[in-house]
């Protein structure tokens, strides 16, 4: 087991290399995340402005929290493939009822997170396999989504579209939120001492438990965190296509999961890489851009994710069999 | 019945499972078409079991094991076949040597992932599917995708009020199921899930047998995408949509453990008849889809709460 899997215990020694060890995890998706950008901007010169890079990273809002909501899963060592179908509910209900029926709107969206909460300790209370219980979660949310709304429509609130709308000085909204969200997600994974317990959970629930801590609570509160962002990735979903879609939130699943690994997480262990995902829903969004301005059809965008996964996990099997 | 019967046959509750379902099924529509409603399942439920037993045998090589390309596979077998037979009986083995071909390769490009590259089965599955994704994608511009008239006749015909194609994978099951008890490939796919080190060091051929799982789920694939593009009378982009959960969803049902080292060939055969009778059951009552995904999800969920589950991933 890598020393950066028990941050618990191993001994303060290692610390700077451990720190070294964190950093170069989310220096490789930077890098790269760089020289995307850096060939846009030599494809299409015009993307080098504030309202260019507006609308190129426009959808990088939900992809970002999504990815976010993924990392308390994969924190855990669980997998969430009900992710998608759960921010197509809270894009459904939301265009349905916030406008209309605010305060249902709020009580619905609560009851999604509380949901999500109540999922994670029935994982850990029965001992169940998460991929088995969030598939099947995928079709009860999806269903749910259907029945709220069958057919695409509902509006989105005025204040939820303003915003996603938002137009801070300088910077454009993406690259703040992208910011904002990155450090809150370092500070409360990597920084504050439940994210140590949150991560241990992942690499060795056993010493977690004898040093007195609860695992029902820790994954409740990991997979309540996750119904948290996956609800605001709902929400912006929501604001930024001022409507509903019970079919919307469908391909977050998998590029949350491709974010998270891409931005230097890993499946077990508990080893996640906040600012890493967001890098990593950055590079995924951006593999669509990248393609249309290579005069490459869209139809090829999964190929190049597909391919990104592969490059990037098959790389670091190697370095690990090197080390 | 005692419980150590129960215990090795967890294939019993799907089939009790099924059984009440197709009662009340037939019980609503007062006895008529009740063997029809049977004859249906059983054409449906075979596309679930070709590619669950694909699923059972990667999830039985143990922990981590997991193969996310299943409906890639279908779709990129289903489209390839179909365009290469432009409806014509003359284009059928051509066709059907493509299916297999893509089955083949998708297996192999798994492995390679997998074994070669040392990537978590999960996301190589994962993204060895997201290419084969778009491939289909790209390819389904301008594309015909309807099948030769034979083989459309052979998905939909019947022997004695059975579908043929379910006869087929009963028998395709069967054999499966033998292999696994008794063949020198099932004991070391069941060695390996139970304990891979101790398979190791026993003897068994790792490599050799890991490789064979993957390539045999995605050539089952293949053939359930060839089969379910003719059954339904040509290809579409939607096609595999759900066989991603119900691939999975058959193989838990049914009785395999999750964790590996243990499978019910049976169960998968009466865990598909049970989840497509209750998508009939629910249809009968004139149910909305929506309430129909809430009550398949609601069910899987609840009987894996109720079976002894062990956390794997």
């Amino acid at each position: 087991m890598p020393p950066d899997a028990m941050p618990a215990v191993a001994p303060a020694a290692d610390l700077p290399a451990r720190r070294r060890r964190g950093s170069a995890r989310v220096l490789l998706p930077a890098i790269a995340l760089v020289a995307m950008v850096a060939v846009i901007f030599v494809l299409q010169p015009r993307a080098m402005s504030y309202n260019g890079m507006r609308i190129l990273l426009g959808f990088s809002l939900p992809l970002m929290f999504a990815a976010m909501a993924q990392l308390c899963i994969i924190a855990a060592s669980d997998i969430d493939l009900g992710l998608g179908t759960y921010i197509g509910l809270v894009n459904s209900l939301s265009a349905l009822l916030l406008t209309d029926r605010p305060l249902l709107g709020v009580a619905a969206l609560a009851a999604c997170v509380l949901a999500y909460a109540g999922m994670g300790a029935f994982i850990e209370a029965r001992r169940l396999p998460s991929i088995v219980v969030t598939l099947g979660a995928s079709f009860v949310w999806l269903g749910l989504a259907l029945l709220v709304l069958p057919t695409p429509g509902g509006a989105s609130p005025a204040w939820l579209s303003a915003l996603v709308r938002i137009k801070p000085p300088l910077v454009p909204l993406p690259i703040v939120a992208g910011a904002l969200l990155a450090l809150l997600g370092h500070w409360l994974f990597m920084r504050s001492s439940y994210g140590v317990v949150l991560r241990g959970i992942g690499s060795t629930p056993q010493a977690v438990q004898r040093a007195g801590w609860s695992l029902l609570t820790a994954r409740s509160a990991l997979y309540g965190l996750a119904g948290v962002f996956g609800l605001l990735a709902g929400l912006v979903l929501t604001g930024l296509n001022t409507t509903g879609d019970a079919n919307f939130g469908a391909p977050y699943t998998l590029l949350s999961i491709a974010a998270v690994i891409v931005g230097g997480g890993e499946f077990f262990g508990g080893i996640v890489a906040p600012v890493g995902a967001v890098i990593g829903a950055f590079i995924m969004l951006l593999t669509g851009s990248l393609l249309s301005f290579m005069d490459v059809s869209t139809d090829w965008q999964l190929s190049v994710q597909g391919a990104i996964l592969i490059v990037v996990l098959g790389s670091r099997a190697l370095q690990r069999r090197r080390a | 019945m005692n419980r150590r019967w129960l215990d090795a046959n967890p294939w019993i509750w799907s089939l009790l499972g099924a059984l009440v379902v197709w009662g009340l099924t037939a019980a609503s529509v007062s006895g008529r078409g009740a063997g029809e409603t049977l004859s249906t399942a059983l054409g449906f439920a075979t596309f679930y079991v070709i590619v669950g037993i694909g699923q059972m045998l990667v999830i039985s090589a143990g922990p981590g094991n997991i193969d996310l390309s299943i409906p890639s596979v279908m779709m990129l077998a289903g489209y390839l076949s179909m365009g290469s037979m432009h409806a014509q009986n003359a284009g059928l083995a051509l066709g059907v040597a493509i299916a297999l071909g893509v089955g083949l390769a998708a297996g192999v490009a798994n492995v390679v992932l997998i074994r070669g590259l040392n990537i978590p089965p999960m996301i190589a599955t994962l993204a060895a599917g997201f290419v084969m994704q778009s491939m289909t994608i790209a390819y389904s511009r301008g594309s015909t995708a309807k099948p030769a008239p034979a083989l459309l006749e052979f998905s939909l015909s019947h022997v004695l009020g059975v579908p043929v194609i379910a006869l087929l994978f009963l028998a395709v099951a069967a054999l499966v199921a033998v292999a696994l008890a008794r063949s020198t490939f099932g004991r070391s796919v069941l060695a390996i899930g139970q304990n891979a080190r101790a398979a190791y060091l026993a003897g068994v051929a790792i490599p050799r047998t890991m490789a064979a799982v993957y390539i045999l789920s995605s050539l089952l694939a293949s053939v359930a995408g060839l089969l379910l593009a003719a059954y339904s009378g040509g290809a579409s982009l939607n096609m595999a949509e759900d066989f991603l959960l119900m691939s999975i969803a058959v193989v838990v049902l049914g009785g395999t453990s999750i964790a590996g080292g243990q499978a019910t060939v049976a169960g998968v055969w009466t865990a598909s008849l049970f989840l497509y009778l209750i998508v009939t059951m629910l249809n009968v009552l004139g149910v909305s889809a929506g309430l129909r995904y809430v009550v398949t999800g609601l069910i899987i969920i609840g009987v894996l709460a109720v079976s002894k589950g062990r956390r794997t991933a």
